[in-house]
């Protein structure tokens, strides 16, 4: 590593090279500005591309094919069971992370974005100092700070490549199958891992803080996949605490301490902790700036991304919640927008949020049990998907889509899908709230027959007392 | 029942006004159509009819207090308050209405549905979506509401031509202390540091005087021309006319006026308005003069209309009267809008030069100084110059640089002079 004496000066500094950070380094290059992407890693594409979204879709299509092709006896068709090969699993994921990452190099070349590897740190509010390149400083007139989050873990414990306990990073290199892994935490990420342990054999265990699995989600979009994940794992603890956790040569010896329940000790061959990620804004210097942070190290932004220094950005999993690659991309666009003197602003009336198992959970806008929470009267829209027919043809009638809408103006407030697909449909549930459509628009646009996105016109037509399919009676 | 009584519209653009005189009192049975309030608003005073016949339940408001449309006046109570909001309302054009959407209630229904697109436009052109009035189907704003929006925002209150994009670039750079746009006005000083200060709120006429010279102030790049008129003849003709006829009220300003009347029939850029926003000049084919009254209050601008289409003697008459309606505060709104040309006369009061301030949205104001006796040097008909006594009436024309050049208004005021100098031109022109 050497320290270089270079200081170079640019236009837009990018610091972080995940979604947020090459969205806005290419939308800024797009508007005519000179931009330098900083990236601490060698590859590009941050923590969604390299461990994170993308190797997670590549092992979940895994897991759906060995579901279907299990339940396929069922249907005429028995397949034996499969040789996993893990090896070609990881060689598989590693082509499709290789491709992306280096398709967005090629991108930063066409669109003449200076790519330097790098750790940056701030000086002051106009400089930076990188580590571990020729450059030394980079002097800019506008920033935007795009250095994302890390998985919290345990308390006392650490994640280590090779070791037994594990964050979704070490999970997505899958080194091996264990024979039992403990699943700490039912959240998004922590669901769709260990049903991807699950499907390739190991014997999962859940251990949830809550009373249920994805705290949070409107328990009717729950239930269907509950049943699943009941199913599938070996056991599941809620209300529950792990209360000591020790790795052993041959194992992790875990206490788990359940509401009013005594504490039982455990030994598993892995453990995959899953309980939450914090933002990446302490040691990178930005006590040398006037950039506020908030209680939960989550930087302080304006509707326009700026931070407190007005010439300073910061977007997508450092800025807050909801920790989601296309919040991050969103959010680099109109910070570089901004930069370039375009009216850009974040003011979306939704992001959609989207859990991969299967089947698969959707929503964006406003929830039934948010609304309730609120105390904001609301009426729903629903349309099971047993009767649906396409949902029939695929074998998978577990499925629900439910529309929330304002009882006044009859206008979409939320939309929440569970089921197979439910990562497609959700988009049009974007889009209407959006637009301010209102369940009529919904209800008069044809949607083909037989899809399963026509269960959300048929939701909102059970809402007008319209449905075909379901009777639906409307006051 | 109790109803509350709100102020209602008052006129094109006119969103706030001062209450002068509450008629009436808490427990006094009022009739409909009687005085309730009377209220000042650009220098003109309104009466306020009631709507019922009720009684007055409870008065909110003070002699002084400065409320505008839609805030509650007073509350009635009794059998002749109806259910329904009493419509009555004086007749304004409805597209010119300010966007009333009282924004407390908007905020309670939560964001303003639009499309993603129409709200950038917003942020493009700076509309604050809750004061938009939606026209998109199922109450929804679409673009075109924000683009009516922001044109009709730009005819009552013209605003700076560059765009929001320009001003963001221009964040960046460090602005200059000594450029005038940018310098943002420092707190003032606390000036009993220095001794004793006596503090005096802006209102009634005053106010709308300062507002009307900031705004003209801040648009029209002026420039004054000054001109001396020989009106010796003229005097004397005045007088005689005055004298012979018993009319009191031919003033010189009479004179000037025609004569100005006259020359703006050749010089039409002088009797009209610039239209920023179209980039075009209104020429006004109509000749209504405002003519500065100084009253107790402050300097109040009555309209006397189709100067160029009255006779001397009805001139006289409509501005004596004008004159007095407005020193007693009676002069109605219609009786202060609409002039195409001002004149300003100090005269009477001293001077020998000024520098008036344009009356926006016009484009030219006359103004008449002090006329005194001054030796001036004339030829007479051998050629050979002489000192003489002569009535010198001086003139200064102030108009709006963008729509006439100094040429023009050289022109111009020599045409009036020329007019002054010899009665017998001027008469020509009647």
């Amino acid at each position: 590593m050497v320290m270089g004496e270079q200081t170079i000066e640019t236009q837009v500094a990018v610091i972080g090279g995940g979604p947020g950070g090459y969205a806005a380094a290419f939308r800024a290059a797009d508007l005519g500005l000179e931009v330098t992407l900083i990236n601490q890693e060698e590859r590009l594409g941050g923590v969604c591309l390299l461990r994170g979204c993308i190797p997670a879709k590549v092992f979940l299509e895994v897991t759906h094919l060995l579901h279907d092709a299990r339940q396929a006896g069922d249907w005429g068709l028995t397949f034996d069971e499969p040789d996993i090969d893990l090896e070609g699993l990881r060689k598989r994921k590693e082509k499709v992370v290789g491709r992306l990452t280096k398709g967005l190099e090629t991108l930063c070349r066409q669109r003449d974005v200076q790519l330097i590897r790098a750790r940056a740190e701030f000086e002051d509010a106009h400089r930076l100092r990188l580590q571990g390149a020729d450059v030394a400083h980079v002097e800019f007139e506008h920033a935007i700070l795009a250095t994302g989050s890390t998985p919290i873990s345990l308390p006392g414990v650490e994640f280590a490549p090779g070791g037994r306990v594990m964050s979704t990073a070490e999970a997505l290199d899958v080194p091996r199958i264990p024979e039992t892994l403990l699943l700490v935490g039912g959240g998004f990420n922590g669901v769709e891992l260990g049903s991807v342990y699950a499907a390739l054999g190991s014997r999962v265990t859940l251990v949830e803080m809550t009373e249920g699995l994805l705290p949070g989600v409107d328990r009717d979009l729950v239930k269907p996949l509950a049943r699943r994940i009941e199913a599938s794992y070996e056991a599941t603890h809620y209300n529950t605490r792990v209360t000591s956790l020790k790795e052993h040569d041959d194992g992790v010896e875990v206490t788990l301490e359940g509401e009013g329940n005594t504490a039982e000790t455990e030994r598993f061959d892995q453990v995959l902790v899953v309980i939450g990620r914090r933002p990446n804004s302490q040691d990178i210097g930005l006590e040398s700036t006037g950039i506020e942070r908030d209680e939960q190290d989550f930087v302080v932004v304006d509707e326009e991304m700026r931070t407190a220094e007005e010439h300073i950005f910061a977007v997508g999993d450092v800025v807050g919640l909801p920790m989601l690659a296309h919040k991050a991309i969103h959010q680099g666009k109109v910070a570089a927008g901004v930069i370039a003197g375009e009216p850009e602003a974040f003011d979306v009336r939704c992001v959609p949020a989207v859990i991969y198992t299967d089947p698969q959970i959707a929503w964006c806008g406003l929830t039934e049990p948010a609304a309730e929470e609120e105390g904001r009267e609301v009426e729903m829209g629903r349309f099971s998907w047993g009767a649906s027919g396409r949902a029939l043809t695929m074998g998978e009638p577990r499925g629900l889509t439910k529309l929330v809408f304002d009882p006044e103006m009859e206008r979409v407030l939320g939309v929440g899908i569970v089921g197979r697909g439910a990562e497609d449909l959700i988009a049009e549930g974007a889009l209407a709230i959006e637009m301010g459509a209102v369940a009529q628009d919904l209800a008069l646009t044809i949607h083909p027959h037989p899809t399963l996105s026509e269960t959300i016109s048929e939701a909102a037509q059970a809402f007008l007392g319209l449905a075909t399919h379901v009777l639906s009676r409307r006051k | 029942m109790t109803r509350a009584f709100k102020l209602p519209d008052l006129g094109e653009g006119i969103h706030e006004a001062e209450i002068v005189e509450i008629p009436v009192a808490v427990g006094d049975e009022v009739e409909e159509d009687q005085t309730i309030l009377v209220v000042e608003t650009d220098k003109a005073a309104v009466e306020i009819p009631s709507p019922y016949s009720a009684t007055v339940e409870s008065v909110e408001v003070e002699v002084g207090d400065l409320v505008r449309v839609d805030n509650v006046m007073m509350t009635f109570s009794g059998n002749g308050v109806a259910a329904e909001e009493p419509e009555e309302r004086p007749e304004t054009a409805e597209e010119e209405r300010p966007q009333k959407e009282p924004v407390e209630t908007r905020e309670q229904k939560g964001p303003v549905p639009a499309s993603p697109a129409t709200r950038r436009l917003a942020r493009e052109l700076d509309v604050d979506l809750r004061q938009v009035e939606p026209t998109g189907p199922a109450g929804r704003v679409t673009a075109q509401d924000v683009r009516a929006f922001a044109e009709g925002e730009a005819e009552r209150e013209p605003a700076p031509a560059e765009p929001r994009e320009e001003e963001r670039e221009r964040r960046p750079e460090a602005t200059s202390a000594v450029d005038p746009r940018s310098v943002s006005l420092p707190p003032l000083p606390d000036f009993e540091r220095w001794g004793e200060v006596e503090r005096i709120e802006l209102r009634s006429v005053r106010r709308s005087i300062a507002k009307q010279m900031a705004l003209s102030w801040a648009q029209i790049p002026r420039v004054s021309h000054h001109e001396e008129a020989d009106i010796t003849e003229l005097d004397r003709l005045r007088r005689k006319y005055k004298e012979e006829s018993g009319l009191e009220s031919l003033t010189l300003t009479v004179f000037i006026i025609k004569a100005a009347a006259a020359a703006l029939r050749d010089f039409p850029r002088f009797n009209a308005s610039l239209d920023a926003q179209a980039e075009e000049i209104v020429l006004k084919r109509y000749y209504h003069f405002g003519v500065a009254v100084d009253t107790e209050r402050g300097l109040i601008v009555p309209v006397v209309r189709d100067v160029d289409c009255k006779s001397l003697i009805q001139l006289s008459n409509e501005l004596q009267e004008l004159a007095e309606q407005t020193r007693a505060g009676e002069a109605a709104l219609e009786d202060l809008q609409g002039a195409s040309f001002t004149i300003t006369n100090v005269g009477i009061l001293g001077g020998t030069a000024f520098t008036p301030i344009v009356n926006y949205p016009e484009v030219a104001i006359l103004g008449m100084a002090r006329a005194a006796w001054k030796p001036v040097v004339r030829a007479d008909e051998s050629g050979r110059q002489k000192i003489e006594p002569r009535l010198i009436l001086p003139l200064v024309l102030a108009f709006d640089h963008r729509v006439a050049d100094g040429a023009d208004a050289a022109r111009f005021m020599r045409a009036i002079v020329e007019t002054l100098k010899d009665p017998h031109k001027l008469m020509l022109t009647l």
